[in-house]
């Protein structure tokens, strides 16, 4: 890894983000002698998952556990590869002729590639309720990055709620850390273990994960933490400070009311179509994971040539699964700018694919048995859907109910998703909102037109580009 | 049960620390922070006010994405604070509702 | 009549839902008419979304007075209309009226615009209000101008409103006033039997009606012809910015930069040959900000959130067509691309003359032979 220093304007691939997918794609590549740049949002390499993990600054390794400390095999062979490194490189724009634009440190600046290979990986999918905006309600996977970067963990009393892995991991780690976590509000709807359980068979050819699991669910039970299955809706409570005070939490049978300072949610991650989207790619919803994915080949390739994508951002697949996604997207690089034969790539892509086949073996068993509720999904209309502007998932039904079909037409009757997130906070929602009150699939009601920039920008940055 | 007020520092490797402004209070933390780790970890709750009605905002998200970490940053406004490093004697502002263009 | 489900009798049928569209029901409902609106899908190409809200009178018509005529009569009967959106809705559509100024950032440009004018006051027998500023004057409007403005033109009777909230106010007074909007697809053939029009879209239901009025911007093209009547337009692309929210600080509308009334910046608005294509692209996007970054140094850290390309509606002269077929009576061909300064006016005398057959001759240059001439 050679230091920033923008004076390469033209490369063979430019890698967006580095997490697993990333440095994987980027060391591959490198060694098979492309000139590569990755173009990292964070201040240092790992993305969400390995956040931080070169300075990672917790005494005590035992509390982000074993597997965060992994990503140290990822980064040695990346910091030593000969890919240019730019951290803090917010991407806003790629055009047709594979021009990259991108925020650095105030300024703007523009790279070419032959190839293009996006890997900025998931974001937590976004967890509507009421009373979600209150200070105090923060991700699962925020307060995981918080702990990661910083060390810190949340003010108590402290309560999860909803569902996925990511909360059972996070709630060990708080644990571990020494903090007191009053209760766990589990949203996994009930029957979902057997409506999972057809894809069990197949979720055994990854033993370590499952086990894992079973391992995070063991400590939370041996830890007496209260845990609430079942949970069907929630409330989040404003104190007269405007500030989350508790957290009313229904059953089927029984309400329940706790007092709390952080609230900490999650259902899952999502693939971040941000940038996919503003470049028009093909996209398809996907049932079982409640999301939209593009379309890639078996090697990340997306609809539109030299594009790929690799990792999380092209369908939830984990770390380990990006990696090696990562790595099959660099080698069917390398054979096409390189004009490399198939035999000089056949072993490493024949083990990529073995071990990216048992990475993607345990998804359908995972994604059924994590779905989100409904609830988040098509939350009650006193919701506040689009966070930016502030629009109530009750006002996108009756825009719905008044003839608007897509997600694009209720944008223009009521601004949801014309705040500064650009709709990443509530694309999903308002096209679950438009397709469940006129009864249609999310397939048909479509999802926001995405446009350049994908990052808001100062008219400076932009302006400079011209003179 | 014990409760804590704020964000709480577990037992980490320290660097040397630097000295940044928040809402006008003097506060020492860590180069590796963020703005928005920072902003929390010194006991400010609520970083921003929203332009559209109000409301307090606290961050959501902390990895670029929800946008409502925003604060003011040496008089810059609406800057995501969980995507910024703190440095010494930076100027940290909680926002109050919508921004002003400056000269 | 017989109805059966695929098959609907409406008085009169109008295609296209985009502002056009609406504002011509919202005249013919006001006639008591019977109205179906057909509208296309959520992802068609709609210029009614990437509309810069402009209710701009100063140059328009530069080369045909008729034009510069319905303009200035269009921008006098908004308020009344803009005041009826929001009684009926409650829907206030930000319309202002109070001036508006096209800045010059060169002498030549100034100069242009105001022998332009000039003209345009001399064919309309000195009643045509403007005035040339030069930066001290443009800077009693705007105190924040940047040094490179060299003056401005001044129109009293220019103003803007919000295009999105003018859309959805027009749709909800639709529905209100027993309006029908279908969504069956795009209208892919118009034929006559007897007295009425059947329309079939491309989900094959069919629509029955005594006059259909065709507003589908670019898709007028092809209809037209099924009517016996000519729709020469070509998209032409707009890229307009749109900044986060901040406290107001531009308080009239200019010909490229106008504070809408939540307090986002819009800055607009190019005018590109690049066929059906609603992308932006870097280079006019950077053009756009430097720009406005000249008009206005202020803007230099305010913080792009937005931007999109749209298609205008042009006709070769850039001016409407407004046409009842010979062939096909009945049958009315409405295009324009300036479906915001000219609404009050298609909502008005054009929904009239739809109504009642009574076409003003004065209309007539605006009929498609003149591009056949």
């Amino acid at each position: 890894m050679t230091p920033q220093n923008i004076k390469e304007k033209s490369y063979d691939l430019i890698i967006i983000g580095a997490g697993p997918a990333g440095m994987s794609a980027a060391t591959t590549a490198a060694t098979k002698g492309l000139s590569v740049a990755i173009l990292d949002e964070q201040t240092s390499p790992g993305g969400q998952i390995y956040r931080a993990i070169k300075y990672s600054p917790l005494n005590n390794p035992k509390i982000l556990g074993k597997d965060y400390y992994t990503g140290k095999d990822l980064l040695q062979p990346f910091e030593k590869s000969q890919v240019s490194y730019f951290s803090n490189s917010v991407v806003w724009s790629i055009d047709e002729k594979n021009q990259v634009a991108f925020s650095y440190h105030g300024k703007s600046q523009l790279f070419r590639a032959k190839k293009i290979l996006i890997a900025s990986g998931a974001i937590e999918r976004p967890v509507p309720f009421p009373g979600w905006t209150l200070p105090g309600v923060m991700t699962c996977g925020a307060a995981q990055i918080l702990l990661k970067t910083s060390g810190l963990t949340p003010k108590t009393p402290l309560v999860l709620a909803g569902s996925g892995p990511l909360m059972l991991l996070i709630a060990v780690q708080l644990m571990k850390a020494g903090v007191t976590i009053s209760a766990i509000l589990d949203t996994t709807p009930k029957g979902q273990l057997w409506r999972a359980l057809p894809h069990f068979a197949n979720a055994l050819k990854n033993l370590p994960l499952l086990y894992k699991g079973m391992g995070l669910l063991w400590t939370l039970k041996k830890s007496g933490i209260r845990f609430i299955k079942h949970v069907k809706e929630l409330k989040a409570i404003e104190g007269i400070d405007g500030q989350l005070t508790g957290v009313i939490a229904s059953t089927k049978n029984a309400m329940v009311q706790l007092d709390c300072q952080s609230l900490l949610v999650h259902q899952g991650v999502v693939p971040n179509v941000q940038l996919s989207r503003a470049l028009g790619l093909d996209h398809k919803w996907n049932n079982l994971q409640v999301c939209w994915k593009p379309v890639v080949d078996a090697w990340g390739e997306s609809s539109r040539k030299d594009i790929f994508i690799a990792g999380d951002g092209s369908g939830i697949a984990g770390a380990i699964a990006a990696k090696w996604q990562g790595k099959l997207s660099a080698l069917k690089i390398a054979q096409q700018v390189k004009n490399l034969g198939d035999g000089e790539v056949e072993s490493e892509v024949k083990q990529a694919n073995k071990s990216l086949n048992k990475q993607q073996a345990i998804r359908p068993f995972l994604d059924q048995l994590y779905q989100p509720a409904q609830t988040f999904l098509t939350p009650p209309d006193d919701t506040i859907v689009c966070r930016c502007e502030e629009v109530s998932a009750g006002e996108i039904r009756q825009i719905a109910k008044q003839g608007c079909k897509g997600p694009n037409q209720a944008k223009a009757f009521c601004r949801a998703g014309m705040g500064p997130c650009q709709g990443r906070l509530c694309g999903l929602t308002v096209s679950n909102l438009i397709a469940q009150t006129n009864q249609v699939s999310q397939e048909q009601v479509g999802y926001y037109h995405i446009r350049m920039p994908i990052k808001p920008l100062t008219i400076n940055e932009l302006a400079d580009l011209s003179d | 049960m014990p409760t804590d007020s704020r964000f709480n520092r577990q037992p980490i490797r320290e660097s040397e620390a630097i000295q940044v402004s928040i809402n006008g209070k003097k506060v020492m933390v860590q180069p590796n922070d963020s703005v928005a780790a920072a902003i929390l970890l010194s006991g400010v709750d609520v970083n921003r006010k929203t332009p559209v009605s109000g409301k307090k905002r606290a961050p959501y998200c902390m990895m670029g994405v929800c946008f409502d970490c925003l604060v003011r940053v040496n008089g810059e406004e609406n800057i995501q604070g969980c995507m910024v490093k703190v440095e010494a004697n930076m100027d940290i502002q909680t926002q109050d509702g919508t921004r002003q263009a400056i000269k | 009549m017989y109805l059966s489900e695929n098959q609907q009798s409406s008085n009169i049928c109008v295609i296209g839902g985009g502002i056009v569209g609406l504002a011509i029901s919202l005249g013919l409902l006001r006639h008591g008419h019977k109205v179906t609106l057909l509208d296309e899908s959520d992802d068609a190409f709609r210029a009614s979304r990437g509309n810069f809200g402009l209710v701009w009178v100063q140059g328009k018509g530069d080369t045909q007075p008729q034009y510069a005529s319905i303009t200035r009569q269009s921008a006098s009967l908004w308020k009344p209309f803009a005041s009826l959106l929001q009684e009926e809705t409650g829907i206030d559509i930000q319309l202002e009226q109070k001036g508006g100024l096209y800045l010059c950032l060169s002498e030549q440009e100034l100069q242009a615009r105001q022998t332009m004018l000039t003209k345009m006051k001399q064919a309309a027998n000195h009643d045509y209000p403007f005035s040339t500023l030069d930066l001290q004057q443009v800077r009693e409007f705007f105190p924040e101008a940047g040094p490179e403005v060299v003056g401005a033109t001044w129109c009293p009777e220019d103003g803007h409103l919000n295009p999105l909230l003018y859309l959805r106010s027009m749709t909800e007074l639709f529905l209100k006033r027993g309006g029908k909007l279908a969504h069956q697809g795009r209208v892919v053939n118009i034929t006559k039997q007897s007295t009425d029009f059947i329309l079939t879209t491309e989900k094959n239901t069919t629509f029955h009606c005594e006059k259909v009025v065709l507003t589908a911007g670019l898709g007028n093209k092809t209809l037209a012809p099924m009517v016996g009547l000519n729709a020469p337009v070509q998209p032409n692309r707009g890229q307009v910015l749109v900044s986060e929210r901040v406290k107001h600080f531009i308080n009239y509308p200019t010909g490229h930069v106008r504070q809408t009334g939540e307090g986002s910046v819009q800055i607009g608005d190019s005018k590109e040959d690049v066929g059906f294509n609603q992308g932006t692209t870097l280079e006019v996007m950077a053009q756009i900000a430097s720009r406005a970054r000249k008009m206005f140094p202020i803007l230099k850290d305010v913080q792009l959130i937005r931007a999109w390309g749209a298609l205008r509606i042009m006709t070769p002269d850039g001016y409407p067509i407004y046409e009842q077929s010979e062939s096909h009576p009945g049958a009315y061909l409405v295009t324009c691309h300036s479906g915001v300064t000219l609404g009050a006016f298609h909502e008005g005398p054009l929904a009239d003359w739809i109504s009642n057959d009574k076409f003003n001759p004065a209309w007539e240059v605006f009929h498609a032979n003149r591009f056949s001439l």
